[in-house]
């Protein structure tokens, strides 16, 4: 027998970054310290940037925020010599539909991503972190604000870092209301004070980033990963998911079931098992379809109960795993309405920059909305799709890829919906909320 | 200056001048530019100095508070903004130029950001901004009906309120500015709406109603999560940056509520099932071993 036939079963439930938020006032130093907080940080600062950047690596820590890229790696391609400034830039703009992880874990454990900022930021010898937050949630904000003033009062940020001669600032910057600045290099111009457009890439920000200095932008749920991972070690972290997609992960379900919610569990839980957490479906009613992480991943169906959600599983199936933000929606939600209210999405969010995402999400969103008041033709399915063929892949960055996500996966699943819509094949059918 | 011909002003184009291809038809597919009234480009291109008196002296140190916080000083613009912001209620040309001045810009770099992102208002708002997600799962869950309701409920003269415009005079007590908002990250609470990006979750076409109603008589009911409700140019501050001096008005709004039952389904289910994750080492592992570059 092989140790891992030994191994115990793993819960279904695995609090780990979600554990603290039970305990009253959670978000104060005084109780993040008795459960064990900064503790990680005094175990990294004895050992070097080099190593913490294997430790991560060998943790098989993948960025949270969507991507899905290993975190330590990433640091790795940080330049070891300091001749400009580095910069750690946590990505707290989280506004892709569906997603909602990040803000509450910034208001319940604040002082969990400030001890996270300290150990990488320590790894890529970065002197001044930067948490950029959407502005809509000012709650968070002093959260953040106050987690740094208090860390800052007790020796756990500023100057010479419990006695290591380490020194880090952090500035908690408000955003205002842009979701393209979720986007690395776009979060990066906008924290210069433009325009939030993202960058030509290459150069990556590891190589020029914030003001062309050496920049690592990490989403919070990753960063605030890290003490854990410090504490437990890499075999630790490794006894929750798959060999490739490693550790715990929020899972946000919301729609349609009758208890939404976070629940953080191993990666490469099923949306069947996600379900027996929060009590099935709402009121009985079928599932039709739902978004492993996000509007933009490509939707699946009740065919897809038993797909693990990790960065694999989601992609063997035909769609990504983003950021776990899991909608599930019942059969009385129509397609193609819910593919026109996510494409006006992507028109409003667009940033102009490029063309094919600019014009594209502007006639697709045109030709949903003619369709869905009942003035559609079958030919508009195939200019739908040509369209998506010409932005998908040939945008300046991933927001065109996500915005024909929703318009290409809803026709492959749903096309009679779609037909349905059309003057020629008007039939009798239920009514379908929002379809009107 | 004598009396500028409206269209005269753009090097000759016709601008304003009342034909647009809106007289193309109806039946052309194209969506007509509404035509700018005389007045507006008259607006638009007539230089104007704005009064920049409303920034007193408390605001430049503010500002140079924010610059001081940056390695580079252009980075303080969108803070700067919601600065401005708090000092009238939205970015007026005069907060611009404002921003411009203490960062040696131009107008039309800050005029190019203000305009770029959807918080930062163009024209006056009301004592508090209510903002309703209409995005797919909150609009499903009822959002687009409490939208469609509040822009009935909140008319002064029965044509139901359009995005960003304002029930009651603009800063006066009582008075709102609706807007539907893209997703404001709390779908497991939805449908949401936020009163100064306050939460108020789980509502309902009457329960929005009654917020509205509430805030309109002068109350400020509790929102779901966060501070206690204080009204937009307060948030714009916070947002800028700026946190009450005294301990126990700063503790106040730290505090507030955050934690939603929802936010905790997972870590309750575990705790009430007693599922954990895998137990982790007594002793932390030590950290691994690396070459000596």
């Amino acid at each position: 027998m092989t140790t891992a036939e030994n191994a115990p079963a793993v819960d279904p439930v695995t609090p780990v970054l979600t554990k603290r938020w039970l305990s009253p006032k959670s978000w104060q130093l005084g109780t993040y310290e008795q459960l064990e907080g900064y503790t990680a940080l005094r175990k990294a600062l004895t050992g070097t940037p080099e190593q913490l950047v294997q430790l991560v690596k060998n943790a098989g820590l993948r960025g949270r925020g969507g991507a899905g890229f290993p975190a330590g790696v990433k640091w790795s391609f940080m330049p070891p010599n300091e001749d400009k400034p580095h910069y750690l830039v946590i990505n707290a703009d989280e506004g892709e539909p569906g997603t909602c992880k990040d803000i509450p874990l910034m208001m319940a454990d604040p002082h969990s991503l400030i001890e996270g900022c300290v150990i990488a930021a320590y790894a890529m010898r970065s002197h001044h972190c930067f948490i950029y937050v959407r502005g809509e949630v000012p709650h968070c904000i002093r959260r953040l604000n106050a987690a740094v003033r208090e860390a800052t009062a007790a020796g756990y940020l500023g100057a010479d870092i419990l006695g290591s001669g380490f020194d880090l600032r952090i500035t908690v910057h408000a955003g205002a209301g842009a979701y393209i600045c979720g986007e690395e290099t776009a979060l990066l111009d906008s924290l210069e004070g433009r325009r939030g457009q993202p960058r030509l890439k290459p150069p990556f920000p590891a190589a020029s980033g914030l003001y062309a200095a050496p920049t690592t932008v990490n989403n919070v749920e990753t960063i605030a990963s890290v003490p854990f991972i410090v504490n437990g070690g890499a075999d630790w972290f490794r006894t929750m998911g798959s060999e490739r997609s490693p550790g715990p992960k929020i899972y946000s379900v919301s729609g349609h079931v009758e208890r939404p919610g976070q629940y953080e569990a191993p990666l490469g839980t099923t949306l069947r098992q996600l379900l027996e957490l929060c009590g099935g479906m709402k009121d009985d009613i079928p599932l039709k379809f739902w978004t492993p992480g996000g509007s933009s991943t490509p939707m699946f169906t009740a065919e897809h109960l038993d797909v693990p959600l990790d960065f694999e599983g989601a992609v063997e199936a035909g769609s990504i795993l983003g950021t776990t933000a899991v909608m599930v929606f019942n059969e009385t939600v129509s397609v193609p309405w819910a593919v026109m209210k996510w494409t006006e999405f992507y028109e409003h969010e667009s940033c102009g920059k490029c063309t094919p995402c600019r014009e594209g999400t502007y006639w697709l969103a045109g030709i949903l909305q003619r369709m869905v008041a009942g003035k559609g033709t079958e030919s508009d399915i195939d200019t739908l799709l040509d369209i998506c063929d010409n932005v998908l892949g040939r945008s300046f960055c991933a927001l065109g890829d996500g915005a024909v996500s929703p318009i290409q996966s809803g026709i492959k699943y749903f096309r009679d919906e779609f037909l349905a819509l059309c003057d020629q094949n008007k039939a009798p059918a239920p009514a379908l909320a929002g379809a009107h | 200056m004598t009396d500028l011909s409206t269209g005269a002003t753009y090097g000759g184009s016709s601008v304003g001048a009342g034909e647009t291809h809106a007289a193309a038809g109806p039946d052309v597919d194209v969506v007509a530019v509404s035509a700018v009234s005389a007045e507006q480009t008259r607006a638009l291109t007539v230089p104007s100095t704005p009064d920049l008196s409303v920034f007193g002296a408390d605001i430049v140190v503010k500002a140079a508070d924010l610059i001081a916080r940056y390695p580079q000083s252009r980075s303080a613009l969108l803070p700067m903004l919601h600065l401005v912001q708090s000092v009238e209620g939205f970015v007026s040309q005069a907060g611009i130029q404002f921003c411009a001045n203490q960062l040696s810009l131009s107008n039309a770099e800050v005029s190019a950001v203000a305009t770029f992102y959807t918080m930062y208002k163009r024209k006056p708002c009301g004592e508090h901004l209510v903002s309703v997600c209409t995005n797919t799962l909150c609009a499903v869950l009822g959002g687009d009906s409490i939208y469609q309701k509040l822009q009935e409920h909140l008319s002064e003269d029965g044509a139901p309120l359009k995005h960003e415009d304002t029930s009651g005079t603009p800063g006066e007590p009582g008075s709102i500015t609706l807007e539907h908002a893209e997703c404001l990250a709390a779908c497991d609470l939805g449908p949401v709406l936020q009163v100064n990006y306050e939460f108020y979750d789980n509502q309902t076409v009457e329960s929005a109603v009654e917020l509205v109603d509430a805030l309109r008589r002068g109350e400020k009911p509790a929102p779901t999560r966060g501070a206690p409700l204080s009204d937009l140019r307060t948030v714009e501050l916070e947002l800028a940056g700026f946190y009450p001096e005294d301990e126990a008005g700063y503790r106040a709004i730290i505090d507030g509520p955050s934690a939603a039952v929802e936010t905790l389904r997972g870590a309750q289910l575990a705790a009430d099932r007693g599922w954990t994750a895998p137990t982790m080492p007594e002793t932390a592992p030590a950290l691994p071993e690396v070459e000596k570059k």
